[in-house]
């Protein structure tokens, strides 16, 4: 595709704008840094990528793989779950996220270890764990906040923390895992998934592309539940003190 | 002991070096305006919470210095509202012994001595009224066999009839165990009935202890006598 036809598809950035400005909804300004900086984002990523596969390299490919895992990371981090020693707790389970599943991949040999395929698996399961391990957190939060009598209840009865926690960690993960259970069930009848779709574009045979596909879908099931499982082992301890006692400050 | 919360101008104090003892086998009912600090106080005794000054002595040794599973199976606690867990009766009733792997009498025994029908055991917690679900947060405490009991005013969210109920339970319960219970209470009734000695708390300090005959009949602090006409408890509402 050539810029002159990419840039043509700026018109669709320009009747953004202009239902924006029509209706009044205030966000042509949000619109155009959201242009902005999708492209720029973009453009710069698409010449790194072609760098790296060129040079074929592994440690590109490791750095590249270290600033996904830093990139989703930050994203959890900055969001206020008011969980101390949060930052460590989550760049481990992204690591073990990343660790298990291209252990699997690749040790199954079923994507090959050209960064073409490292890079881009990585991005599509650490990213679908930091989506899986916000919701988590947010979960965690309000059911701390709303069952807090029932932890007591456990505590005061000389319970451990992590007995007390054990309903609460549970229905977090469940919550958690449901829209990635959901989403499975309805893919390929809903949506097209943008990887397949790019494949397909890019003149991969549908079939192939639908197995690759499969194997992302499955990925990202057993990480979704390993994120959750293994932040919620991780977090919850930060909840309570030497004395069992829940000091989580709202 | 004292204890302090952080608070958004600073430290509030919430206790202020409280002395007091608790004598084995008594009966002490604490009484005091609303925000006082007497559920700090509970909490205090078995960890719950800890203290900012000063130390809390269970049976020679300090909270601190307990096992803190142990400290609490043996000093047990019934709150307020007698909350319960997801699930049925017998689930609730059984939550200790599945905390601790304890072997416990038959569930039907337990549920008779608190007053409650067999028949209830399946039933989901949630569903039982205000004076069931106290009984059976009393049996759960129970299981462990607590040599203290800390009562958090487990009668004031009931009416008359089921709070009597609960009184006569708990009373019975002493009779038949001889704990030590330190029992929180807004009625002032039942503070006379019930106590052997009865302590006075008003923001933070203890204003009065005495045994309860005496606290009611004679008591030394001006502050007691306005405090048990009424004039004070309604300040604090307020
Ligand atoms: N977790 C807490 N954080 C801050 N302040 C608290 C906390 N718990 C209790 N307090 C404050 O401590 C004081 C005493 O509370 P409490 O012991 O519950 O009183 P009482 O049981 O006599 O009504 C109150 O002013 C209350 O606002
Ligand atoms: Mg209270």
């Amino acid at each position: 595709m050539s810029l002159f036809t990419l840039s043509l598809a700026l018109v669709f950035v320009g009747v953004a704008i202009v239902l924006s400005s029509g209706l009044k909804l205030g966000l042509e300004k949000d619109i155009v840094i959201a242009a902005v900086r999708s492209t720029i984002q973009l453009l710069i990523i698409g010449y790194v990528l072609s760098f790296i596969f060129s040079a074929d390299s592994p440690v590109f490919m490791i750095v590249m793989v270290m600033l996904i895992i830093g990139a989703a990371s930050q994203n959890i981090i900055k969001r206020k779950h008011n969980i101390p020693g949060l930052a460590w707790r989550v760049v481990v389970t992204l690591v073990t996220i990343e660790a298990v599943s291209m252990l699997f991949l690749l040790g199954l040999q079923i994507i090959p270890p050209s960064p073409r395929y490292v890079i881009t698996f990585s991005g599509m399961i650490v990213g679908s764990s930091m989506v899986i391990a916000n919701l988590f957190l947010n979960r965690l939060k309000a059911e701390v906040q709303t069952r807090k009598e029932e932890v007591q209840v456990v505590l005061a009865l000389g319970g451990t923390s992590r007995q007390a926690m054990q309903p609460i960690l549970k229905g977090a993960i469940r919550a958690s895992m449901i829209p990635t259970i959901d989403s499975t069930k309805t893919m390929g009848l809903v949506q097209l998934p943008g990887m397949m779709t790019g494949q397909i574009i890019g003149g991969a045979d549908p079939i192939e592309a639908v197995r690759f596909q499969l194997v992302i879908v499955f990925s990202l099931l057993a990480t979704a539940a390993l994120t959750s499982i293994i932040l919620g082992r991780l977090a919850y301890p930060a909840l309570f003190n030497e004395y069992e006692q829940l000091n989580y400050k709202e | 002991m004292s204890k302090f919360y952080e608070n958004g101008e600073g430290k509030e104090t919430v206790l202020q070096q409280i002395t007091a003892k608790v004598p084995a086998g008594s009966i002490v009912t604490l009484v005091g305006p609303s925000g006082s600090g007497k559920s700090t106080i509970l909490s205090l005794c078995n960890l719950l919470i800890t203290p900012d000054g000063g130390r809390v002595i269970v049976e020679g040794k300090e909270v601190r210095d307990w096992n803190v599973h142990e400290l609490r199976r043996h000093v047990g606690l019934a709150f307020q509202m007698g909350t319960m867990l997801l699930g049925t009766v017998k689930d609730n009733l059984l939550l200790a012994a599945r905390l601790h792997q304890l072997e416990t009498e038959a569930t039907e025994r337990i549920m008779q001595y608190v007053g409650l029908s067999e028949g209830m055991l399946a039933r989901q917690a949630d569903e039982l009224s205000g004076g069931q679900k106290q009984r059976v947060a009393l049996a759960r405490t129970l299981v462990n066999r607590p040599s203290i009991l800390l009562l958090d005013e487990v009668t004031s969210a009931l009416d008359p009839a089921a709070a009597r109920g609960i009184e006569e339970l708990i009373i019975k319960i002493h009779n038949d165990r001889q704990n030590t219970i330190l029992w929180v209470t807004h009625d002032l009734e039942q503070a006379k009935r019930v106590g052997d000695f009865t302590w006075l708390l008003a923001e933070g300090r203890l204003v009065e202890q005495a045994d309860t005959a005496s606290f009611f009949s004679q008591p030394k602090e001006p502050f007691t006598r306005r405090f048990l006409k009424g004039e004070l408890s309604e300040e604090a509402a307020r």
